[in-house]
């Protein structure tokens, strides 16, 4: 149905041009389900533009055919362009909310379509619309036709995108990263619409995600991306069992499934032993009756309900939940960043809930709560270099200046893997997984008791991620730190926990050793969170 | 939902209040921050002494600043904002009779911006690194250099001295003209009304450099902004998935980008009011125009104090009357507001 | 240890300094070299001017009044005989100095309080909103007259003005600049480092709203050029004789009408000149101020 040969697409910048397509050719069978795999920078996102002619401005593909249904969409004139978008192919994309005009109606957006494209008349577009809301299993369809995006939640903002691509019924669905920043749970139920809506109308469909094991579970072919290039296409199965491109190896391997291990997660040349690290009996904190309220307009909400938990020393203990659980407010609690409503926390038997956050900043346990920070980038200050950003603590509380400062920063850029001439460059000079390194070495600097792991590798590509999470397993053997993971990823925490905490609504819904917790859940949300997670093809062990 | 809309719009005419409160505290405050004797600067430069002891009672300048506040307060809750000198007249009744020349300048200049800078901004934006780009860009930066009252001078040196296609700046209507019956106070809309069309065109013709002169200054940041706004809407993820479902190029550019690039734009005219009404000042002495602002600046030559005042008052409270109407009438457009 | 897969370990150290940085961002864009170049000039006319110019810019000659542009007097002469090159180039000195000093007061102001607002919100930053609001239910313009009104007609006075009806624009700016960064990691990971509330705001999270203020600042810089020449020119601020550019353009422009044009134009056009550099300096100063414009 859609066939593409030897497609390039270049981009003009100040700096010169890029080339982020570089020769690919590939096609999509009717009703076939393909999916495009690659990491940030491998250009999947820019070949779904070009053949939809929706390129930036400055973008243009230089070679290539891009045939569909035998029309040539790379020469056909911009009139034919538009009446095959949204009717033949249509498209959905990532941040669903940001995807909707913030000020119409999500009915008449729909509309809008409809009528574009003739498939309804004014007076039934109305009728059309809701049909079409009822399409995508929109709770009371006939309400929501008057709804505009910000009253929607982000799942169902993407039901309403993905109702405005379905529309007209196109024979071709593309979607790119659809539920990237949508929960696990959401995640599941709009790829399982998809899917079904996709059989039913006997449609094509080609997803673009960068997690191999969501492609693996929902489609029937994949294509690996790499800089531009095409490395490797095939089934799941046989991509995960017998990846031939040594890339594809690498991006299979750093995939979390079942069975994996953390030292699996790298290049088979680079898995040394795993070192142990020792859980002692007595613990370094303990949350007691932990509860966080805010006010609102509709009077105080408790975001944190009253949740004790403890951590012994040199323990991973995994804090898992999806977004609104009440997993960050707990963490910035423990750390001192954000004061509770009421209840304790004590550290080695002291309260430190009973210091103020505001003045936490002074106290001689400062240095032994450290935090990393999810998003590395949002972690260092635009303005201050690498080493500049690990030498604070240091200086700050460490007392340390001059050469021996300087000692230490090096010191640590070496125990993070960070190499040293980085050291001098601002942030927007390094690259995700660099900036990862600077902020770990910052948070370890002066070797705290406790850290805690705000989901660090959320934003990384998986590549990166594995060699983030090993770097953490390597520094937690090495300095005897423990670890609060927190995370949405049961898959990750998994690997890097020894216990794992459930929270929902606030509320702690289950706890225990993390491999009971993950084979026998006592919860049904629990196992709903299990269940949800992409589940590929078990690889063979390497 | 309806409910909540209005709700909103009361909530917003409440918000004003305070301000307006605000608004009278500081010019009271300025009318008794003065570093000399405001009696002396309110009985005007040829008072005697005992006419400025007279004019100290009678403004209660003995009594305690409360006490001053509130008759203040009284007084304007009267609408009496003291008398001038020069005119011998309330100083109320001299705005209101000076206001509709201001209004008629000011609102002329707006709309004659607004119809040449949206576009202009539109354009700019859709052809980015074209000749039109260019042009917005350079008569953005050098419309905001441009002092108001050396454009108006310029203009009349080259369109009323050099080439004599316009009448001489003194005023709103020639001397050769009868002023139309009043009933706006606007002139042109006073002679349509009247249908006396000479009047009509006497009155344009006295307007269009005025009004140039003040529509070049508030070009540059009208075009400025709806060129950004446009340029941000156009590049966002709606405006993408608009153009992957095949909507058409004016439906994609006006119903979907333009209608979320007027929200920004209709907030800087809050913005562009208030040079406006303060180059508005300058214009009308260039021009000779007999609005509230010339009035001001004669009574600023002969320190008729209470004119100066009752000026300052009258322009802040038309400035929050027309913020209100700005809020409210983002408000209606913008489906966000008062529920974040 | 784990290798990272995009080491890049082969890059050069780079320790750019500030002026290497400074010449860098000139040489990107020609636009700012030319604005530096031109408030170079203009501040070379505010040092040396009054050394330089080749009359006096008060002395009066009756029989040479009003004379049109010459070799000799480059601007021609006033209705008092007075060479108007001169006066416009001695003016430059007063009006850059207005404007140098209300920006730079405002700034500061502007700072400390859009700071303080943004950074602990709460009834602080309430007050601040309604003393805003207040300020801008004026326009501006307006404000200012009432102002020097009141307090008086000195050049003081006309800084001060300037300076009270800009506060608005720096405060709400770093207010909104600090306000999304309050919570930013860095400034989180700035208080794990043991730094308290202040050092937070001030060494971490105030420098990072330069970049924007800059193009505040030069803006700004024009504008209270204008402010300042709008008030003269109504009669407020300044005094004849005193040489300053607004002052000259009204006292020109009663004589347009008659065709001679010399005696507003050349004020009014270096009026614009300034005004016009300043505009043009606000993406090289924002440039510099910024670090990631570093490459």
């Amino acid at each position: 149905m859609l066939q593409i040969e030897d497609l390039s697409v270049a981009f003009r910048t100040r700096k010169g041009e890029v080339n982020p397509v570089r020769g690919i050719s590939f096609e999509v069978a009717r009703g076939e389900q393909l999916g495009i795999v690659g990491e940030s920078g491998s250009g999947k996102s820019v070949t779904s533009y070009a053949l939809m002619r929706i390129l930036d401005a400055g973008g243009e593909i230089r070679t290539g055919t891009i045939s569909y249904g035998g029309i040539d969409l790379r020469r056909a004139a911009e009139r034919d362009m538009r009446s095959i978008r949204g009717r033949e192919i249509s498209m959905i994309f990532q941040n669903p909310r940001a995807a909707l005009n913030p000020i119409r109606k999500v009915g008449h957006q729909i509309e809008d379509v409809l009528l574009q494209h003739a498939q309804a008349t004014r007076q039934d577009a109305r009728a059309k619309a809701i049909e079409a809301l009822e399409a995508v299993r929109i709770a009371d369809p006939q309400a929501r036709y008057d709804a505009y995006p910000f009253e929607l939640s982000g799942g169902m903002c993407q039901r309403v995108v993905i109702a405005i691509a379905l529309a007209c019924s196109p024979r071709l669905l593309i979607a790119d990263e659809p539920t990237t920043g949508l929960d696990i749970t959401t995640q599941k139920s709009v790829m399982d619409l998809i899917r079904e809506l996709a059989r039913a109308r006997e449609m094509g469909s080609i997803l673009i995600t960068h997690d191999l094991g969501l492609a693996a579970q929902y489609c029937d072919r994949i294509v690996v991306m790499k800089d531009g290039r095409i490395v490797e296409t095939g089934a799941p199965q046989r991509l995960f069992t017998e990846p031939e491109h040594p890339y594809t190896r690498r991006l299979v391997d750093a995939t979390p499934v079942v069975g994996a291990s953390i030292r699996s997660l790298l290049p088979a040349e680079a898995r040394t032993p795993e070192p142990a690290h020792r859980v002692q009996d007595h613990p370094v904190l303990e949350a007691v009756d932990l509860v966080k309220t805010y006010p609102s307009k509709s009077g105080p909400v408790q975001a944190v309900k009253g949740i004790s938990f403890a951590i012994r020393a040199g323990q991973s203990l995994g804090l898992v939940g999806e977004s609104g659980c009440g997993k960050s407010t707990t963490s910035e609690m423990i750390v001192r960043l954000l004061d509770p409503s009421s209840g304790k926390i004590l550290f080695d038997g002291q309260d430190i809930a009973a210091v103020p956050a505001a003045r936490f900043a002074w106290h001689p346990l400062r240095r032994e709560i450290q935090m990393v920070f999810q998003d590395a980038t949002d972690s260092l200050n635009p303005r201050d270099t690498g080493a500049s950003a690990i030498a604070e603590p240091l200086a700050r509380m460490g007392g340390l200046g001059g050469r021996a400062l300087k000692a230490r920063v090096a010191e640590l850029a070496d125990l993070v893997g960070l190499p040293q001439p980085l050291l001098s460059r601002y942030p927007h000079q390094l690259s995700g997984g660099q900036k990862a390194r600077v902020g770990i070495a910052r948070a370890i600097a002066l070797e705290p008791k406790l850290l805690i792991l705000d989901e660090p590798t959320a934003a990384l590509d998986v590549s990166i991620q594995a060699v983030v999470l090993n770097l953490l397993v390597d520094l937690r053997a090495r300095l005897g730190m423990s670890y609060l993971f927190v995370s949405h990823d049961l898959n990750v925490v998994r690997l890097l926990c020894d216990e794992v905490i459930v929270m929902k609504g606030g509320e702690i819904i289950e706890r225990g050793p993390t491999a009971q917790v993950m084979s026998a859940p006592a919860h049904p949300y629990t196992r709903a969170l299990i269940e949800a997670a992409p589940q590929p093809p078990v690889k063979t062990p390497a | 939902m309806v409910s909540d809309r209005a709700k909103m719009i009361l909530g917003r005419m409440a918000q004003a209040l305070p301000v307006v409160a605000g608004v009278v505290v500081i010019s009271f405050l300025l009318t008794r921050a003065l570093p000399g004797d405001p009696a002396a600067y309110f009985a005007g430069p040829a008072a005697s002494e005992a006419s400025i002891a007279e004019v100290r009672e009678a403004l209660g300048l003995d009594k305690p600043l409360v006490q001053q506040f509130f008759l203040y307060v009284g007084d304007l809750a009267q609408g009496n904002l003291g008398t001038a000198i020069s005119t011998g007249q309330p100083v109320a009744a001299d705005l209101a009779s000076r206001l509709p020349a201001s209004l008629e300048l000011t609102l002329v200049a707006l709309l004659l911006s607004c119809a040449v800078a949206i576009p202009l901004g539109v354009l700019a934006a859709t052809r980015p690194g074209t000749w039109v780009d260019h042009l917005c860009r350079v008569l953005v930066t050098a419309g905001v250099s441009m002092p108001t009252f050396f454009t108006g001078i310029v203009l009349i040196y080259v369109f009323y001295y050099l080439l004599g296609v316009a009448p001489s700046p003194l005023g709103r209507l020639d001397f050769i003209y009868l002023p139309p019956p009043t009933v706006t106070g606007f002139h042109l809309i006073d002679a349509a009304l009247a249908g006396d069309w000479e009047t009509w065109f006497g009155a344009l013709k006295q307007l269009v450099l005025p009004a140039v002169t003040l529509a070049l200054f508030t070009l540059a940041p009208i075009a400025r902004m709806t060129r950004a706004a446009m340029l941000q809407a156009l590049s966002s993820d709606f405006i993408r998935t608009a153009r992957a479902a095949g909507l058409g190029r004016g439906k994609v550019l006006y119903g979907y980008a333009l209608r979320n690039a007027l929200l920004p734009v209709i907030t800087t005219l809050g913005m562009v009011f208030s040079f406006t009404l303060g180059a508005n000042v300058l214009v009308e002495k260039v021009f000779a125009w007999p609005g509230i602002g010339s009035y001001a600046v004669e009574a600023l030559v002969v320190s008729d104090y209470a004119a100066v005042q009752g000026f300052v008052l009258a322009m802040a409270l038309l400035f929050v009357l027309l913020n209100l109407v700005i809020d409210i009438a983002y408000a209606l457009i913008d489906p966000r507001i008062g529920f974040s | 240890m784990a290798k990272d897969t995009l080491t890049a370990a082969e890059a050069p150290p780079r320790r750019d300094g500030t002026l290497a940085h400074i010449g860098h961002v000139l040489r990107e864009n020609p636009v700012t070299m030319l604005a530096f170049a031109m408030l170079g000039f203009f501040l070379g006319c505010a040092l040396l001017g009054p050394v330089l110019v080749p009359y006096d810019p008060l002395a009066t000659e009756a029989a040479r009044a009003l004379e049109p542009p010459s070799f000799e007097h480059w601007f021609g002469t006033d209705n008092l005989g007075r060479d108007v090159f001169s006066r416009v180039i001695v003016a430059t000195r007063l009006d850059l100095t207005i404007s140098v000093a209300a920006v730079a007061l405002s700034f500061a102001f502007g700072s400390v309080l859009g700071g303080m607002a943004g950074y602990w919100g709460g009834w602080i930053d309430a007050v601040l909103n309604r003393c805003l609001d207040t300020i801008m239910a004026f326009p501006l313009f307006v404000l200012a007259m009432g102002v020097v009104a009141a307090l008086g007609n000195t050049v003081e006075n006309i800084i001060y003005a300037t300076a009270i009806i800009n506060i608005p624009f720096y405060a709400r700016l770093v207010r909104a600049e600090v306000n999304i960064r309050r919570n930013a990691g860095f400034a989180r990971a700035a208080r794990l480092a043991g730094n308290g509330d202040l050092r937070v705001l001030a060494v971490h999270i105030f420098p990072n709203a330069l970049p924007p203020m800059m193009v505040q600042v030069s803006l700004n810089l024009g504008w209270a050029i204008l402010n300042a020449a709008g008030l003269s020119f109504i009669g407020l601020g300044v005094r004849p004789p005193t040489p300053e550019w607004g002052i000259m353009v009204a006292e020109g422009a009663n004589f347009i009408v008659s065709g001679e044009w010399w005696l507003a134009v050349f004020p009014g056009l270096w009026l614009m000149l300034a005004v016009f550099t300043f505009n043009l300096l606000g993406d090289g100063l924002r440039d510099i101020v910024d670090p990631r414009k570093r490459t």
